[in-house]
């Protein structure tokens, strides 16, 4: 199982261990785990709708891509939904490859290429109970994605 | 075909899906959106800034020139915020 779109927290070291279970080949694990941030207190959790079916295969087509472009022996991608709170995890990326210029990259990549096309939105919801509304996209985020474009 | 709208397109419509019987006319995603903006005041609102709303044809993201015909779903939501 590579790709999950999950409410449910996870164990990122358990899953960075199963990259290389039972195999002696790999030489690089790099492991990603974005968090929920509090925003100096302000937030008391955000809210993350997502698009059933399309989330996955959206996932799936990034994943595709990465496996194309560096040789990776491993991957993970963990994205959560639902509510959580400042200090809870939300998505994971793990990739193991032979070196760590790969993994590195890689993971990466999936980061950048999942922040841009994975159909998440967040909403925010503040410390004193007011809904702060939907969180804005952010052009810093397209650039980053569009970095690795093929000329 | 079965339109679906996510995060504040869906709010500003008002529902999360429906089922939309556009004329033959409608042929592109941009043209959708126009004869979607024009049903009630909810439809406007949520379309009102074309450029930024994001589509997908059958789960996959769609352009605005991409043509309609044949699809099952179409979704519509704001850029992603996710990761």
């Amino acid at each position: 199982m590579e790709i999950s779109v999950q409410r449910e927290d996870f164990d990122a070291a358990a899953e960075a261990r199963r990259l290389t279970e039972g195999r002696a080949d790999v030489g690089a694990v790099v492991t990603f785990v974005g968090l929920c941030r509090d925003e100096g207190g302000r937030l008391a959790a955000l809210e993350i709708e997502h698009y059933p079916g399309m989330a996955e295969a959206e996932i799936a087509r990034v994943v595709e891509e990465a496996r194309a472009r560096w040789p990776l022996m491993g991957l993970r991608v963990i994205h959560r939904f639902g509510e959580i709170r400042p200090g809870e995890q939300i998505v994971l990326v793990a990739t193991a490859s032979a070196h760590r210029g790969a993994a590195f990259a890689a993971a990466e990549f999936l980061m950048d290429y999942l922040k841009a096309r994975a159909p998440f939105w967040k909403r925010a919801r503040r410390a004193d109970g007011t809904v702060e509304g939907w969180v804005e996209a952010k052009e810093a985020d397209d650039v980053s994605a569009a970095r690795w474009s093929r000329a | 075909m079965k339109a679906v709208y996510f995060a504040w397109v869906r709010e500003r419509v008002g529902k999360a899906e429906e089922e939309i019987d556009p004329p033959a006319e409608v042929a592109t995603v941009a043209d959708l959106i126009a004869w979607l903006s024009r049903r009630d005041e909810g439809y406007a609102h949520a379309f009102e800034n074309p450029s930024i709303i994001r589509a997908a044809l059958d789960r996959a993201h769609a352009r605005p020139e991409a043509r309609v015909a044949g699809a099952r779903e179409i979704a519509f939501f704001p850029p992603m915020t996710g990761g």
